[in-house]
């Protein structure tokens, strides 16, 4: 299936642009997801542990992904 | 969403200047007799090089969810308080409030305690980055990576 992933701050900045199409087979893992994000966008691969978010809300990497749900990935926050 | 005395109602993320007056209205009700504001600033230096300016982005949505979230939590976790917080985006200049809390209370050591507990959470949970601009150029700031997470 067609995911398409949200990213925020740097790691837009690096992927160039503030979403990015995977394909993935069904019942894959966010861990897996932010794998074939790193594959289509190298400038990534040395952020191994960003954090996750699914429907707006904190997810753990195991997470499985269903069709549908909006995902997004991005580093330590910095607000304040 | 309106914004009406006393309800801890409020725009949780905008891009206009935060006007403190505005957030203490909201959370102020004639039996909370004290109010602790905390205004964080734009400040001219960070570890030893000159700021010109902050650029604030977010998850939006995702900000204004855990934004409300982290008030009710203060509400709940020091019973008697109101607590209603703004997020500033965009390009801030040095002296610019970047985030206000304000934690009303029947007295001051509950609102004292929900206002630090607030921003902490804050600064910790709302998916919001900050990118620096000095005179050497511009660079993502990015927290510890603490973040707790899923809870």
């Amino acid at each position: 299936m067609t995911l398409r992933v949200l990213l925020f701050a740097r790691y837009a900045e690096l992927a160039g642009g503030p979403a990015i199409e995977v394909e993935v087979e069904e019942g894959v893992t966010l861990e897996q997801v932010w794998a074939a994000v790193r594959l289509r966008a190298p400038a990534l691969r040395s952020d191994a542990e960003p954090l996750m978010a699914v429907d707006r809300t904190y997810a753990r990497p195991e997470h499985v992904v269903r069709h549908g749900a909006e995902i997004a990935f991005f580093p330590p926050v910095s607000g304040g | 969403m309106t914004q009406r005395r006393g309800s801890g109602e409020v725009r949780r993320v905008q891009t206009t200047p935060i006007d403190p007056a505005d957030l203490v209205a909201v959370v102020s009700a004639p039996d909370r007799g004290a109010v602790a504001t905390f205004a964080g600033v734009v400040r001219d230096h960070n570890l030893g090089r000159r700021v010109l300016r902050l650029e604030y982005h977010a998850y939006e949505p995702m900000a204004d969810r855990e934004i409300a979230a982290i008030a009710a939590e203060a509400g709940a976790r020091f019973p008697g308080t109101c607590v209603a917080i703004v997020h500033r985006l965009g390009v801030l200049e040095v002296g610019e409030i970047s985030v206000l809390v304000a934690a009303a209370a029947p007295h001051r050591r509950e609102a004292l305690a929900a206002c630090a507990w607030a921003i902490d959470e804050v600064k910790s949970r709302a998916p919001i980055w900050k990118k620096e601009h000095g005179e050497g150029g511009a660079s993502w700031l990015e927290g510890p990576g603490d973040c707790a997470g899923p809870v």
